[in-house]
């Protein structure tokens, strides 16, 4: 069966009506001749096509003043000492956002998690609380000093025990602004940095992960060529937060001669669209597709030249992002399953009686220990500047594999009622999933 | 400021541990595995340099030399004190070989026990002695709350009877710190810890076993018949405080088990290192920015037990942390051993499958570590116990309530 044949084939289905097309599904003839599979797909390609939108309009992005080098925020000096305590102004910032996590994201989390949207209220509350800006340095409008790996961690946990979907459309941004910030020349800053640190911050997204099985960001299939002095990007980019509405992107492109890199696309660029992607968990993040069809950016849109530490870092800070939201929801579902399993009686006792109840609990608390611990030296480790790809490493096999286990154990430990939507546990197993997938997208 | 590095200040030390295990201990490793219940004599001589680490600095030294919770005032400084300094000896020297760090000249548990617990008399007398504990008894293990060692107070005199397995060092020790009830009929509040000396001819060895790992520690078994101690032998307060419970008893094992599962922390890299190297020159690469489903299947098991081994390690450096920032910790320290234990012997035997005949093998020492491992599943608390020990503390459960 010729291409062509398909194509029409979906054409016409997508005529049909509902009746017509679930005729089509039930017949057993398309079994019979062994075309469903390919009819299937074709409709879906099609139905795709349908939703695909443009991006969103940017802003006009223009450089305010611009300084002669990059600003950076400077190392954080360490005592020395082994300590596991965030210092002062970490604390307050921690308490300050599991406060707005508690009070304001929890209660929405159902909703936003149904209407795969997070409330434009709720994302400029959390933009005042100051969550988008870590990464930037003061000199540029900034609110850390210093290198704030940590601050970051301790910021993303405490809004993921609120919600990870929601939390990850708050975050969103911010990887942005930090990836400038990090990685920006003084032009990049001076044109995209003073937008993040005002009053209306831009969605914007970085754009790693690709909708293909086993991705690695070191072997990207979008590419980007060079065409004069411009770069030219093919390809299509995964599970981007609130895509449709996004200002600003920085994509992940195997560049010509120069291997993955960086590059920052505002979304008003010819040859960008985005289409709906929805996901098993991160709905409050409004997830889509990023396509990338001969999207023209100047010379000037690559970041670090290519440079391939930086890149790494990138991903390495991605990774100790999604640790940290993983930790956050692990610490919800023990939080959520304590009480729970303390009240709920079966055979005339709490089934916290149980052992098979207990142990579980008790792995839960232990996990979630490791996996923090883990996140947190990662990210000490970034802001020091020591290597710290094989603790970026470590942290994620840990998020990825306990996080996952601690997701299925918080909906096996209410049993049928950890199956339907009146308890969050079954929204914290389909996020929990995301800590192994995600690539990219967030940033310490 | 959260830094989860080994502190610069204990970097000597680390390394004067690393050189003990890799100069002393792997080079009579196999020896003292083969030949069980033979003293291995070699460590006479490092015992004495321990002491003098021990005396002469305030890093607290290499081995179980006792940890005492620091409750002073510290005026919310961060410290990093003995606690941390030991674990991250006990580390290096189990990376070298845990049965004969175990079977360390006056660093056994007794001297944890004595050093957590006693008065400064007791600290003079019995300081500089080799101490062994003996808690288990045949029916008695995991619940140590129902052991049937009797101490009657009889004049200035306790008469201890009954029988202890599983006491490590039993035969070489001086002393040997034994646990008996005061009063069966009042539970665990009547349980109180004895010194007795070695020599003490109330006290005979029955036995010595025969085990699967940690084969150059010997493991004792005594029979206790009108074994009679001065009255300033017991550790602790004699009163039989019902609503105190248990704790006196077992503030010692607070403090011990990050130690433990130190051990078991040290072992786990043994493994980890050695497989390591196996692979590289087997040409299997390691790449943290590749994920790991990308990369060979071996690899990407490597990376699974190094996360592992990681959490364990960073939860069992907080546990001490913590005591030597005085903050409660018997719930760190009981996942710390928790999640170390059961790591321990899953990366030791997975390392093992990793080698192949290499690891299964004596030629190497990988097999013997597996065998090693197993036993930090077990001692200062099983696996079950430990996960009692947290689930109790996280669902404000009783004893009574969770069995």
């Amino acid at each position: 069966m010729s291409a062509t044949t398909d194509r029409g084939m979906a054409e016409r289905g997508m005529g049909f009506g509902l009746r017509a097309l679930n005729r089509l599904a039930g017949s057993d003839l398309l079994d019979r001749i062994r075309m469903r599979k390919q009819v299937e797909r074709a409709l879906f390609q099609s139905t795709k096509q349908g939703f695909r939108s443009a991006t969103a309009a940017s802003r006009s992005f223009k450089a305010a003043s611009k300084l002669g080098r990059p600003a950076r925020q400077p190392r954080a000096k360490s005592s020395g000492l082994f300590d596991v305590t965030p210092d002062d102004e970490q604390a307050m910032l921690q308490e300050a956002v599991g406060a707005f996590a508690a009070e304001q994201v929890r209660p929405v989390a159902l909703k936003a998690d149904a209407d795969r949207e997070t409330s434009k209220e709720l994302l400029d509350h959390a933009s005042e609380l100051g969550v988008t800006i870590l990464g930037v340095p003061e000199d540029l409008g900034g609110v850390m000093p210093e290198r704030s790996a940590v601050t970051s961690v301790l910021v993303s946990e405490a809004l993921a025990h609120g919600d990870m979907g929601i939390a990850y459309a708050i975050l969103a941004p911010g990887a942005v602004a930090t990836a400038i910030s990090l990685w920006g020349d003084a032009d990049q800053e001076a044109t995209y940095l003073p937008a993040f640190t005002g009053e209306d911050v831009p969605a914007a997204a970085l754009a790693m992960l690709e909708p293909r099985p086993l991705f690695d960001p070191l072997k990207l299939d979008t590419k980007a060529r060079k065409d004069g002095d411009d770069w030219v990007l093919d390809g299509v980019k995964s599970l981007v937060p609130r895509a449709k509405d996004c200002e600003l992107f920085v994509v992940a492109a195997e560049a010509e001669d120069v291997g993955p890199a960086l590059f920052i696309l505002e979304s008003s660029t010819s040859g960008l669209s985005v289409e709906d992607e929805p996901a098993m968990g991160l709905r409050a993040a409004t997830t889509g597709r990023l396509l990338l069809e001969g999207a023209r950016v100047p010379g000037t849109a690559i970041m670090c030249e290519g440079d391939r530490d930086a890149y790494n870092e990138c991903i390495q800070r991605a990774r100790i992002a999604w640790c940290a939201l993983a930790v956050g929801t692990s610490q919800a579902v023990l939080d959520y399953v304590i009480p729970y399993v303390n009240e709920r009686t079966a055979f005339g006792e709490p089934i916290s009686n149980r052992q098979a109840v207990a142990f579980a609990v008790s792995d839960i608390g232990i996990e979630t220990g490791g996996m923090r611990l883990a996140t947190y030296r990662a990210a000490s480790r970034a802001d020091r500047g020591d290597d710290f790809a094989r603790e970026a490493a470590i942290a994620r096999k840990l998020c990825a594999d306990k996080g996952m286990r601690i997701g299925s154990d918080g909906v096996q430990l209410l049993g049928g009622h950890g199956f339907i939507k009146e308890h969050p546990v079954e929204r914290w197993y389909r996020d929990l999933r995301a800590a192994g997938v995600m690539e990219g997208a967030l940033l310490v | 400021m959260i830094n989860l590095e080994t502190p610069k200040k204990f970097g000597p030390l680390v390394s004067q541990a690393h050189q003990v295990a890799t100069e002393v201990f792997r080079p009579i490793s196999r020896k003292y595995d083969v030949a069980e219940h033979e003293y291995p004599k070699e460590l006479d001589m490092l015992a004495s340099l321990i002491d003098g680490m021990n005396e002469g600095s305030d890093i607290g030294g290499a081995g179980a030399a006792g940890v005492r919770r620091d409750d002073k005032d510290q005026n919310g400084e961060n410290r990093n004190g003995s606690n941390l300094s030991t674990v991250l000896g006990i580390i290096e020297l189990c990376w070298g070989d845990v049965g004969l760090l175990l079977s360390m000249p006056r660093q056994g548990l007794g001297n944890s026990a004595i050093a957590s617990v006693a008065t400064e008399e007791q600290l003079e007398q019995y300081g500089g002695k080799w101490a062994a504990m003996a808690i288990t008894e045949p029916e008695a293990g995991s619940d140590s709350a129902s052991i049937r060692t009797t101490a009657e107070l009889d004049g200035d005199e306790y008469v201890l009877n009954g029988e202890k397995i599983y006491v490590t060092s039993g035969e070489r020790a001086d002393l040997v710190v034994v646990w008996a009830s005061l009063d069966r009929s009042k539970g665990r509040a009547a349980i109180k810890s004895f010194i007795v000396e070695r020599s003490n001819p109330g006290m005979k060895l029955d036995r010595l076993e025969h085990k699967l790992g940690i084969r150059a520690s010997d493991t004792a078994a005594f029979i206790l018949e009108d074994c009679r101690v001065p009255k300033e032998a017991l550790l602790g307060s004699p009163e039989v405080d019902v609503k105190a419970g248990f704790g006196g008893a077992m503030q010692t094992f607070d403090n011990t088990r990050p130690l433990v599962a130190g051990m078991a922390i040290g072992v786990a890299r043994a493994s980890l290192d050695e497989t390591r190297m196996r692979l590289t020159e087997a040409g299997v690469e390691l790449d943290y920015n590749t994920p790991a489903l990308s990369q060979s299947a071996a690899a990407a098991r490597f990376l699974e037990m190094e996360a592992d081994y990681e959490a364990a390690r960073l939860l069992t450096l907080q546990a001490a942390w913590m005591a030597d920032n005085g903050k409660p910790n018997s719930l760190q320290a009981s996942m710390a051993k928790a999640k170390a234990g059961r790591m321990c012997v899953d990366v030791s035997l997975g390392c093992v499958e990793i080698c192949g005949s290499l690891g299964y093998g004596e030629n190497d020492l990988l097999e013997k570590w597996a065998r090693d491992a197993k036993i930090l599943d077990i001692f200062e608390g099983t696996q079950q116990i430990q996960l009692l020990v947290v689930a109790r503390q996280l669902l404000g459960k009783s004893s009574a309530d969770l069995k």
